[in-house]
């Protein structure tokens, strides 16, 4: 028997321990924010965090996932929305939407370990999430904006 | 005559629009075809109804187009809302079903904004007039004393006002106004208009709350992933489930039969793995073995047939715009440019795949899919199983990108299939793989240009051809000419050239082709305005200063139109002052000129008007030492006429600088043998953050034309700009997409 959390709740699953997390999520837990891009580890749509890091899970196993804490983008706040959310609603980022959860799993992860990263790290981080709606601009500026608002 | 109805007084209404609640509709299609429908429609989703205004206040708006992140799920409510002075915090949109009584519905070629604009207006307006009636009513006062504020009419005079909501019931009781009875704003007083609002749905996307079509389920579903007939046209000879089978949460295999030639939106064909959820179904997909027939599309190798469409290009072909005499031109001599150009096959790759859920049941189709073409999922349904277009209902979802690609609903098709043969919904999933490699593909083209530039170092003459398989061949099988892509950038070049001819020469399509976002245009304005550059640095000139040459005085460019475009003509002429302030503006925003080009760092620049938005761009490019282009600046200018969005204008502007950035840098498809080579992001590339453009400046300007594309404008100007600014910084002319395929260094 697996047991971990989702979003500050324990869970438990007895499945094949070769299912990535993604598609527990997806498909049997129904936390549908996080989505399906590549299935490889290419393009960061399906971003969550475990244990506090960002990791794709797609291609974490469930097997992997024994006795950690996995955060969706549904758990990300309990109260209202988190800076990172914050900024990229004002600086209006999304076009299609499709990679954004991702985008901002991915953004939260980098604020929590660099609390105020220049454009480089950014890019050295960010560079693994796609948009093929190729708002990399606002994602950017965004993630300056809540970097001012965590400090 | 006027084609808003006051619904509530005469109809039955649930869902949304409870009793009491003032609803209009519009019926935006002739009227024989409402006497040909049917009525079977779920009454929340009569296709004419476009408006309810409840008595608690929430104004329903109806989105009838696709929303795939270009805005026009929101832009055009927004514009319903500001005609009716609505509180847009009151705001609900409910998505469409697919009915051909809406009118065209397929969000595709950038015409939401521009199509249904005017009647947005009205019925916003016409509903704003009925309140006012009602509220001039009750206080016994003239309509004409009385103006709104946002959800609210007021009487000055008197200082009272009465809300919407609480009027609602009296103007549901209204007849509808004449329609020289309903003023519609001034510009001047447009609230939502013009501003910079958000998406509607930009709350939901945030916190993973958005429904898109990977995110749509019905109770009792299965899981289905296809593994499709690699070469176009192939059948199964024979299968072997036994090891899929056996994978946990498999369920069974079926076969899907394989399309009717010409394809259309039909199924490929195939296997379906059935399973309890979409992984099992992947995971059974790897253990089967299939054993595929022929298919006369093996003999497709992507390599060859460039060749082939290069040596097409060479040749004379079907004229398709012919000004003076280029033959005699060329014979008095001058200096003669030729070039060749050639861009491969791209897939579209929407981040969210294709995916859809339906069920059949008593010999009617029930399906949600993030389609940009609901009507097409109707057709192509009811052809494939032998129902009536009516007996198929499709939802709209939000959808994960769609670029072209989801105006064609094959994967729908294989839900609804599967559901018959199973008795139950089926969610099929499409993989990143199955996404690229079974894609309607932007099509590989040729171009062949030639002219001859006098002592002035104007062209006399210019020629050019193009040839690549068309979109048509999706369609009829014996389709080689691209007669309906010739609007796409090619039989309207913009210039002021006294001899100029225009050609397509004939192609073969060996893979299914489709439209992809900006269309034909992205290889026709690579070519031209490649061309353009190379003249001018053949005239020693200043590649601004010879654009705005060729671009010659502002004039109307006499074309011939179609008669079905004749409308389009007179609204949309093709105007070169228009285009030329878009050159002159990027020009000054980038100080060009300024900064001396050279030495792996350069500028260039395009100029294209596309699904009639014109568009120039100047691109800032930097050549390292390893050939690695990276792109610090991109100024864009946009004459878009009237502007519903400001913001979301700039933003389609600054995407479609990285989408073109992934096709002029990174992106190709290959076949061989009729196989497609490439199959998730690792070996199909697209531009990432490290490599993007690093700024976009966006220019949109002031107009009150009427309103342009502006989802797809911004790609094709794109990638010419930045060869030519490869061409200033190192004097290397590239003539191929995409430009990884070079050394530069
Ligand atoms: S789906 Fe996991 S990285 Fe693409
Ligand atoms: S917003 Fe559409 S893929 Fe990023």
């Amino acid at each position: 028997m697996i047991r971990f959390k989702v979003n500050g709740t324990e869970r438990t699953y007895d499945g094949d321990p070769q299912m990535p997390l993604l598609w527990y999520l997806r498909d049997i837990a129904g936390f549908t924010g996080t989505k399906f891009g590549c299935g490889m580890a290419l393009c960061g749509a399906c971003t969550v965090h475990q244990n506090g890091d960002a990791v794709r899970s797609c291609s974490v196993s469930m097997g992997e996932v024994d006795g950690t804490s996995i955060t969706t983008i549904e758990g990300l706040s309990t109260k209202g929305l988190h800076p990172v959310q914050k900024a990229w609603m004002e600086i209006k980022v999304p076009q299609c939407g499709y990679c954004q959860t991702g985008q901002i799993m991915q953004a939260v992860a980098l604020l929590n370990q660099n609390h105020n990263p220049s454009d480089q790290e950014i890019d050295a981080v960010m560079s693994g999430n796609l948009c093929r709606c190729g708002t990399y601009q606002r994602i950017r500026a965004a993630i300056h904006q809540a970097a001012k608002e965590l400090a | 005559m006027n084609n808003i109805q006051n619904v509530s007084r005469r109809r039955f209404l649930k869902g949304s629009f409870v009793a009491g609640t003032f609803v209009l509709g519009a019926r935006l299609v002739p009227e024989p075809l409402w006497a040909a429908a049917s009525s079977a429609a779920p009454v929340v989703f009569q296709p004419d109804i476009f408006l309810g205004i409840a008595s608690d206040g929430t104004v329903t708006i109806v989105a009838h187009r696709s929303e795939m992140g270009c805005g026009s799920r929101t832009a055009l409510p927004l514009v319903v809302a500001d005609e009716l002075d609505a509180d847009w915090s009151k705001v609900k949109i409910d998505q469409a079903i697919g009915d051909p009584r809406y009118g065209d519905q397929d969000t595709d070629g950038s015409h939401s904004v521009r199509s249904y604009f005017d009647q947005m207006r009205q019925i916003g307006a016409t509903a704003r007039v009925m309140l006012i009636t009602a509220a001039a009513k009750q206080w016994g006062v003239s309509g004409k004393e009385c103006t709104t504020e946002p959800g609210f009419v007021v009487h000055k005079a008197s200082a009272r006002k009465l809300s919407y909501g609480g009027l609602a019931a009296a103007a549901a009781k209204l007849p509808v106004p004449k329609k020289e009875d309903v003023l519609l704003k001034k510009r001047s007083e447009w609230r939502y208009i013009g501003k910079d609002n958000a998406l509607f749905d930009l709350p939901d996307i945030v916190t993973g709350k958005a429904t898109f079509g990977m995110d749509a389920n019905m109770p009792g579903m299965v899981y289905a992933s296809i593994e499709h007939p690699p070469v176009l046209g192939q059948t199964i000879k024979s299968y072997d489930d036994k090891e899929a089978l056996k994978i946990p949460g498999v369920k069974q295999t079926l076969t899907i039969s394989p399309f009717k030639p010409p394809h259309q939106f039909q199924p490929l064909g195939g296997v379906a793995v059935i399973a309890d959820h979409t992984w099992a179904a992947f995971q059974g997909r790897k253990a089967l073995k299939i054993d595929w027939d022929a298919s006369p599309n093996a003999v497709y190798n992507s390599d060859q047939f460039r060749k082939t469409l290069e040596s097409t290009a060479r040749q004379p072909g079907k004229v398709v715009r012919n000004v003076g005499d280029v033959d005699a031109a060329f014979a008095k001599g001058g200096k003669i440019i030729e070039a060749e150009y050639y861009t491969p096959h791209l897939a579209h790759a929407s981040m969210e795949p294709p995916v859809a859920v339906a069920e059949y049941r008593d010999g009617k189709v029930l399906a949600w899919a993030p389609t940009q073409n609901p009507q097409a999922v109707q057709e192509t349904i009811a052809g494939v199983m032998g129902i009536k277009k009516e007996d198929v209902t499709c939802h709209v979802t939000l959808l994960g990108g769609g670029f072209g690609r989801k105006s064609k609903p094959d994967q729908v098709a294989e839900a609804a299939v599967l559901s018959k043969q199973l008795g139950k919904p089926v969610k099929v999933v499409w993989s990143r793989e199955d996404d690229i490699k079974f894609d309607f593909f932007h099509s590989v083209a040729a171009m062949y240009l030639k002219a001859a530039i006098g002592p002035d170092g104007k062209p006399t003459a210019w020629l050019q051809r193009t040839v690549y398989p068309p979109i048509g061949s999706t369609f009829d099988v014996n389709a080689k000419y691209a007669d309906d892509e010739m609007g796409l950038g090619w039989n309207n070049l913009p210039f002021d050239i006294p001899n100029h001819r225009a050609e397509n020469g004939p192609a073969d399509a060996h893979v299914r082709i489709g439209w992809f976002r900006s269309v034909a245009n992205i290889y026709h304005a690579f070519a031209i305005h490649s061309f353009a550059d190379e003249l001018a640095n053949a005239a020693n000139k200043d590649s601004v200063q010879y654009l705005l040459e060729l671009i010659g005085p502002p004039r109307r460019v006499p074309l011939e139109y179609k008669p079905e475009e004749q409308d389009e003509a007179k609204r949309y002429p093709l105007d070169t002052a228009r285009l030329r302030r878009v050159v002159e503006i990027v020009a000054e925003k980038s100080g060009w000129g300024k900064r001396p080009s050279g030495k792996g760092h350069g500028f260039g620049i395009a100029a294209h008007r596309s699904f009639l938005t014109y568009v120039a761009t100047v691109v800032e490019v930097e050549v390292d030492g390893d050939g690695q282009v990276q792109i610090p600046n991109v100024w864009t200018a946009v004459d878009a006429g009237t502007v519903v969005a400001p913001d979301n204008v700039r933003n389609q502007f600054e995407g479609a600088a990285n989408f073109a950035a992934s096709l002029a840098l990174l992106s190709e498809i290959t076949v061989t043998n009729g196989v497609v080579n490439q199959g998730n992001f690792g070996d199909y590339k697209l531009i990432r953050m490290d490599r993007a453009a690093r700024h976009t400046h966006v220019y949109v300007v002031e107009s009150d034309a009427p309103p342009a594309g502006v989802g797809e404008p911004g790609v094709p100007p794109f990638a010419p700009a930045l060869y030519n600014a490869v061409y200033a910084a190192t004097g290397k002319r590239i003539r191929e997409m995409p430009l990884s395929k070079t050394k530069l260094v």
